[in-house]
């Protein structure tokens, strides 16, 4: 048994179809995800205390299970509870849920980490309290949450490999399922581990990118 | 002298402390009121009151007769007003914080038009010419496009108080202005600041500067306690070193050009 080149390169166009669709899940799901994360962080922040409590039980909820098992259980427990979802509603829907708990706490942290006196000064400056969040409160927010934020998405982008338990078709089941054919396994998950560190590798240097863009925003001294 | 300011029997608990008890203090137009005393006597709190960022637990503070977050009526019961009358009150307010507190994303010139644009709703152009303006009064027209990130301590300071200065404010209150500087760039802050009275600006500081406070204000509280133990003139205030709690407060001054106060009083 030899390790078949050839065979990786025959896969190719089938590989790249999957990665299509890993690229749009994650995409669609990691905005989602980062969108949801947003207002539960601001719902917390601005809502209220009973609404803090039940948001932060929330939170804990979906971080302290696998996602693994909560897409199994949207997916193939659904139905008994009358959700009868297509896999791609599965995994966006999943995909979320699961990362709108961490970007949450990420975005809940930003805003705690702007200096109450930057507030205070908009506020002495004549502004109302939400020009103070537009102007002030969320860019600061923003420019300190963006390094965790791509980090998480970076996770998301790994965990998107889970929705082919639902039958997603993308580059994990695609990759896995033509290793199986062949009994080519070795030659399936290098394939499969080298898009994946691609892929990242991509996002991790746009993440820095925009960070050094944005580096003189940063905090001074 | 009128009083542009005026605290009476003002008290802050936070819980059951309580930081600030039957404060009583007039700042006067034109004049420079010195808030000198001890780490933790209430310097910053009686400051961030007068500002309303933090709400008086009991008294009232006027600012040129309106009453600022608190109403008392005529059977003495304390009232809070509504927070449009709050910034109503505030906009003859101006605050430079020890921390500059500047936003960092956005430019000198950014930070002293942002207020100008937001509450004034004056166009980019107009906002951005006006803040050019208080930028240069201040030393700083060239450092207009750099973020607070690429400023020295100083010139961030600079822009905090241009940025205050900007929306036209009738009294400045400043806390601690150059505590968190190096000595040399306290200077440029105290020149500023030096300039601003000359002109006229009411100004209430808080201040560790004994020489600063020595020769530019009018005006001097000493602070202790939560209480003013001491108050008057610079000349009254800083010959009665007799005073305890005053002679052990400038005893840590003395290296910091505070000796001079202390010739000639009584042994
Ligand atoms: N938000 C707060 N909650 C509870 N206690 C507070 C708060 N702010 C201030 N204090 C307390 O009030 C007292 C006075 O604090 P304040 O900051 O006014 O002192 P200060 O005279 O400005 O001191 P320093 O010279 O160190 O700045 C201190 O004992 C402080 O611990
Ligand atoms: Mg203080």
């Amino acid at each position: 048994m030899k390790f078949d080149v050839g065979l990786i390169l025959s896969w190719i166009p089938a590989a790249l179809a999957g990665l299509e669709i890993t690229i749009a899940v994650w995409l669609a799901g990691g905005l989602c995800a980062l969108a949801l994360g947003f207002g539960v962080a601001a719902a917390r922040r601005f809502g209220g205390a009973l609404v803090d409590r039940a948001l932060t039980l929330y939170v804990a909820l979906i971080r302290d299970t696998p996602f693994l098992i909560q897409l199994f259980l949207l997916y193939y427990g659904g139905p008994f509870v009358g959700l009868e979802l297509e896999p791609y509603q599965a995994g966006l829907i999943g995909l979320t849920v699961y990362g709108s708990a961490y970007f949450a706490e990420i975005i809940r942290a930003g805003f705690e980490a702007v200096p109450v006196g930057h507030q205070e000064a908009a506020i002495c400056a004549g502004l109302t309290r939400a020009q103070m969040v537009r102007r002030i409160l969320l860019p600061e927010m923003a420019l300190l949450v963006l390094p965790p934020v791509v980090n998480m998405q970076i996770l998301l982008l790994k965990e998107t490999a889970v929705l082919s338990i639902v039958t997603v078709p993308e580059l994990t089941m695609t990759l896995t399922s033509l290793g199986s054919e062949h009994f080519a396994f070795a030659e399936a998950l290098s394939l499969l581990a080298g898009l994946y560190w691609v892929l990242v590798e991509v996002t991790g240097a746009l993440g820095r990118f925009a960070e050094r863009r944005l580096a003189r925003l940063s905090f001074a001294a | 002298m009128a009083a542009a300011l005026q605290v009476r029997r003002l008290g802050k608990r936070f819980g059951a402390h309580a930081v600030l008890r039957e404060i009583d203090l007039a700042v006067r137009e034109g004049e420079v009121t010195c808030i000198v005393g001890p780490s933790g006597s209430g310097k910053s709190t009686l400051l961030r009151c007068m500002a309303f960022l933090e709400a008086p637990s009991e008294g009232e503070i006027t600012v040129y007769g309106a009453p600022l977050g608190f109403r008392v009526t005529e059977s003495g019961e304390r009232q809070r007003l509504p927070d449009s009358d709050v910034a109503r009150v505030r906009r003859n307010i101006g605050m430079v914080f020890q921390q500059f507190n500047l936003w960092p994303h956005m430019t000198a010139l950014g930070n002293v038009a942002e207020a100008l644009r937001q509450v004034r709703r004056l166009p980019r152009r107009e906002a951005e010419a006006r803040a050019m303006a208080q930028l240069a009064k201040v030393g700083l027209a060239e450092r207009a496009r750099h973020y607070p990130s690429q400023l020295s301590g100083g010139q961030q300071q600079r822009v905090a108080i241009a940025r205050a200065l900007a929306m036209e404010p009738r009294i400045m209150l400043f806390d601690e202005p150059t505590s968190s500087l190096d000595p040399e760039l306290t200077g440029e802050v105290l020149n500023v600041m030096r300039e601003l009275a000359r002109a006229g600006m009411t100004m209430a500081v808080v201040t560790h500067e004994i020489g600063f406070a020595a020769t530019v204000a009018q005006h001097i509280v000493f602070l202790d306690d939560g209480r003013i133990l001491l108050e008057g003139t610079p000349q009254s205030v800083f010959a009665q070193p007799w005073h305890p709690r005053l002679a052990q407060f400038l005893e840590t001054y003395i290296d910091r050009g505070a000796a001079v106060l202390l010739q000639g009083a009584p042994a």
